[in-house]
């Protein structure tokens, strides 16, 4: 058995497979091996597919070996946040109201995944139904973050991003409503991006809020996040919102990193009071490297940025008082009450009281509230209105600049349990990431050290124009290359010694594998 | 329970107002939201899928074919078609809902503003059309218990083939100035569409099996006042008859409220064949359906150059083709009358008018040996098993003489026991009318020798006996005689 794959960046493994110098089944096993070592204390995962993803496995290895051309990641495995359907693999959104669904079908980003040879692994933790920042919503016990298990690994999609930290996975998939692929991104030392809303697929996706969701890429490298987007990315006939356009040249932008000549614009209202001091000094640093590297950094300012949070706190919990309403103990998943001594109402009712947990119950509640008769306008209405002036905001903004940039959340890692009980203070871990999610345009979180503070990873979003995803890449892939150079390496591999056993690690010989 | 004013005392005292909300069922191959086979029937949950199910992750597509259906409907009831509209979500807790949202149209109908004109009894009445929206049908619940009703059931199915069924509703505005024939209009108004839908072939508009379903609104007015009163709804009521009885029930039932005093209770009410309404769902505790765009679908926005092209497609309005036929016909009123009400007549007669017979001919296999052939094996007339083209071939050779009435009847059942062309089964059954002199001449020298009586009396001059020897004739010769000829012989021999 070897481990000498966990450390590889995707695209290496997937070089080294195509090359057949490794096998799919060895790759996967290894990853398998390390989820099974380090699970307990991560609990990234809430189901491994072992039998599925070796069977994937063996069937890679044996089209290559019969001379096939597959795609640059054939053969590479994949985590997947647990809100993605795959056909006959357990499926619960990290809510008790699903356990023991299995889809009958799969949604299309995982159909793609499977097409183009990954290797699904197993379905990753996340905060219910994508409702939290931390993932200690989850039904199913709260992620522990890779970089100390005492804290958060942001969220939703904290069991995807976890899992990259600790090197269960090479890659993983998120969804993103309001920063769930980035938050975590930052918090993990990972990267996470946010594709143009549209670009990926949402048919198969278990839906939060159905007019902000996306899904994106996670990984621990810029190019190996570019490589999967171009996997998921491209237009679906099955979900009426998908864009009918090329998918923006995202490798190439991840491979050149040219950013001599940007302009790079630094949005006011998302910073100062509430941004941690170490936050604030990391970020600062980025933007001292970026205009080393030869952009150009102005300040722009935003000011409907202020009110985001605030509407995207009656839009989202309106769409999700109406997407969860499906879940009714009728026809799948939990059902409780049906004792013969209640109706059916009554059913539905004992059952989502049981099945849903608080975090969930409060934007149901929310949310049926905003879409009441005589509210709808006050509250929908207005939080629309906001909207609007959002895209107006950012359309303002591009046209002055390229790309803008801030900090991917206000505050590192925070403590299990410290946010739970105050779900004002938990929700601004999305503060500068919800304006995207509102307009529809994408960003993503890149690394950008630790925080002096309390050494624990600190992230920098880069937001770009609707499909143009490839600047997000690009600046992004500079930073990776500007701190490569000052530091040796990318920041997850400060936690290889934690996560990666000193036995193996020798096995590996290091120096022969491209860790960029 | 329910105290009935007459009908005459009610009209003296009130005007009733109408309000039509009517469900098309769209004959489309598939359903609104999905590829699912949108024909009707099949065993429970077979033509289901992940988006007709509502389950976790899976999304709508709007069915193009459905929008276009729309816009016909609404070009055919003159409305203006939206340049830019959006689905919305209903949102109600209901098992027979995959979703506990129906997704719908609210405040953006696709059609809007139309109106058609009906004529009843020698007037026209002009009904305005407030919208024609989009929707989807939900499943179908059976309760099993005393009651049939979900309430005190021991248990409950749920059918989701029609989950998903893409439904168009058609509104009117409240219709005022019917006066004692709101019943007839309100009936003749579902005549109406019905007819329309068929002709446009965007439904098959069979009342009976649920494709096309009426909600009836009414209200009265006292005489004089130009507020509207209070309406009762009345759901499902599902025939012709029904709807006149329905409509009709009401005004006497809320004439007899309003008479003593009281106040007519804003409810849905059931319909019963036995000719009365029931209270349903109270509606004063008005259900809130949070309505809002739905975010899953993006807008339909139908470009005027598509609409247009939509409008040249429409059909003749059911009326003006009516009227034309009737005029190129020459059929009476009365005949036109039949013609009507004989379904899917009208247009089998203008086929084989096409195909070469005459319209009286057409007219008669038809409405005769047809329709009491399609009423024997409980079919529609257009699934009789003979096409116009044959009927205007059976036609023909009666014409020709080849054959006479009595025998065309044996070339249907020939046709229809898929024995071939009128032609094949005349040749392969021997149903050629003999005209052969020879042939004849001998039959009518037996007929002759048989009846000696009766011959005698021909040759007195009563020759209104010749009848007896004739039909002696035609049965020797199993019908096939060309019956003129035979008497023609036999006054020759005789007289």
């Amino acid at each position: 058995m070897s481990h000498a794959f966990l450390t590889a960046t995707a695209s290496e493994l997937g070089r080294r497979i195509a090359a057949r110098e490794l096998t799919a089944v060895e790759v996967a096993q290894a990853f398998l091996d390390q989820i099974e070592r380090t699970n307990a204390d991560v609990n990234s995962f809430l189901h491994v597919d072992t039998e599925g993803a070796l069977a994937q496995a063996a069937a890679i290895d044996a089209r290559l070996d019969a001379g096939e051309e597959l795609g640059p990641l054939a053969g590479v495995p994949v985590a997947v946040k647990d809100l993605f359907c795959q056909e006959g693999v357990p499926t619960t959104a990290s809510s008790k109201i699903l356990q023991g669904w299995r889809p009958p079908y799969s949604s299309t980003i995982v159909q793609r995944m499977l097409d183009a040879g990954l290797v699904l692994l197993g379905k990753t933790n996340l905060d219910e139904f994508a409702m939290g920042s931390s993932t200690e919503t989850s039904a199913f016990g709260p992620t522990h973050n890779p970089w100390d298990l005492d804290r958060i690994p942001g969220g939703s999609g904290g069991g995807s991003a976890a899992a990259l930290a600790a090197f269960q996975a090479p890659l993983s998939i998120g969804t993103d409503t309001g920063g769930s692929i980035r938050q975590p991104a930052s918090v993990t030392g990972t990267v996470g991006v946010k594709p143009t809303y549209g670009s990926a697929s949402r048919y198969g996706v278990i839906a939060m809020a159905s007019s902000l969701d996306q899904p994106g890429p996670c990984a621990r490298t810029v190019l190996d996040a570019a490589l999967l987007h171009e996997v998921m990315c491209g237009h679906d006939p099955l979900d009426s919102t998908s864009i009918d356009a090329p998918v923006p040249p995202v490798v190439e932008a991840a491979r050149s990193g040219d950013i001599r000549g940007m302009r790079i614009g630094v949005v006011t209202e998302l910073g100062g009071e509430g941004y941690e001091p170490g936050v604030v000094a990391r970020f600062t640093e980025a933007l001292d490297l970026l205009r080393q590297a030869g952009a150009e950094i102005v300040e722009v300012s935003c000011p409907n940025f202020t009110y985001a949070l605030g509407a995207y706190y009656l839009i989202m919990p309106s769409e999700v008082s109406s997407n969860l309403a499906r879940y009714d103990a009728m026809r799948y998943g939990m059902r409780t009450g049906d004792d013969g001594a209640h109706g059916t109402e009554e059913v539905m009712a004992i059952t989502r009281e049981e099945g849903f947990g608080d975090e969930v119950k409060r934007r149901i509640i929310l949310g049926t509230y905003a879409l009441s008769s005589g509210y709808y306008d006050a509250y929908y209405g207005s939080a629309q209105k906001v909207r609007t002036l959002i895209i107006r905001d950012f359309e303002a903004a591009f046209e002055q600049v390229d790309v803008l940039v801030s900090p991917s959340t206000p505050f590192t890692a925070f403590d299990i349990g410290e946010k739970l009980s105050d779900p004002l203070a938990m929700y601004k871990s999305d503060l500068c990431t919800i304006p995207t999610n509102m307009a529809g345009n994408t960003a993503g979180s890149f690394p950008c050290g630790l925080s002096p503070d309390d050494g624990l990873p600190v992230g920098v979003q880069v937001m770009a124009p609707p499909l143009a995803d490839d600047r997000v890449y690009r600046v992004g892939a500079a930073l990776e290359r500007l701190y490569a150079e000052r530091d040796g390496g990318v920041l997850t591999d400060q936690l290889v010694e934690s996560w990666v056993p000193v036995d193996v690690a020798e096995a590996i010989g290091f120096d022969e594998w491209d860790l960029l | 329970m329910n105290d009935l004013m007459d009908y005459d005392d009610v009209m003296a005292a009130y005007d009733p107002v109408l309000g039509m909300e009517v469900h098309v069922e769209l004959n489309t191959a598939s359903k609104m939201f999905c590829g699912c086979d949108n024909a009707s029937g099949g065993a429970p949950n077979t033509t289901t899928c992940p988006v007709c199910l509502g389950l976790p992750g899976s999304l709508p597509v709007v069915n193009g074919k459905a929008v276009e259906s729309a816009i016909r409907i609404g070009l055919a009831l003159n409305c203006e078609v939206a340049t830019w509209c959006r689905f919305a979500r209903k949102n109600y807790f209901y098992p027979d809902m995959t979703k506990n949202f129906q997704t719908s149209q609210y405040d953006e109908p696709i059609c809007f503003d139309g109106h058609l004109d009906l004529e009843v009894d020698g007037r026209t009445y002009r009904i305005e059309i407030e919208r024609v929206h989009m929707e989807e049908d939900a499943g179908k619940l059976t309760h099993a218990g005393a009651t049939g009703r979900i309430h005190g059931a021991e248990y409950s199915l749920v059918d989701y083939n029609r989950a998903g069924t893409p439904l168009m509703e058609i509104v009117t505005k409240p219709i005022r100035g019917l006066g004692e024939h709101a019943p007839a209009v309100g009936r003749a108004y579902m005549a109406h569409l019905r007819e329309l839908m068929r002709a446009l072939g965007v439904s098959d508009a069979r009342m009976e099996a649920g494709n096309l379903r009426c909600d009836a609104n009414v209200s009265l007015m006292p005489k004089g006042d130009d507020e509207l009163g209070t309406r009762t709804e009345t759901k499902n009521v599902n025939s012709l008859r029904s709807v006149e009885g329905a409509l009709r029930f009401e005004i006497q039932r809320q004439g007899a409220i309003l008479a003593a005093g009281g106040r007519v209770h804003q409810e849905t009410r059931h319909w019963h064949e036995e000719g009365w309404t029931s209270p349903g769902r109270s509606k004063e505790q008005a259900e809130d359906y949070r309505y809002f765009p739905e975010p899953d679908l993006v807008p339909v926005a139908p470009s005027r150059e598509w609409v247009e092209e939509l409008r040249a497609t429409l059909p003749e309005p059911p009326a003006a083709r009516r009227a034309r036929l009737q005029d190129a016909w020459g059929f009476t009123d009365l005949e036109m009358r039949d013609v009507l009400g004989n379904e899917g007549s009208l247009d089998l007669i203008d086929a084989t008018v096409a195909a070469g017979a005459t319209a009286a001919s057409a007219r008669k296999w038809w409405l005769g040996e047809l329709a009491r052939r399609a009423n024997e094996a409980g079919v529609d007339l257009a699934e009789v098993g003979v096409t116009p083209a044959e009927v205007a071939a059976v036609q023909a050779l009666v014409d020709a003489g080849t054959v006479n009435d009595k025998l065309a009847r044996q070339v249907f059942d020939g046709v229809i026991a898929g024995e071939g062309s009128p032609d094949a089964v005349v040749a392969a059954r021997g149903l050629a009318v003999v005209s052969d002199d020879g042939a004849l001449g001998a039959a009518v020298d037996a007929a002759i020798a048989a009846n000696p009586d009766v011959a005698q009396k021909i040759r007195d001059g009563k020759v209104q006996a010749a009848g007896a020897l004739i039909g002696q004739v035609m049965k020797e010769m199993r019908g096939k005689a060309d019956a003129a000829r035979v008497r023609e012989i036999l006054l020759e021999k005789l007289t």
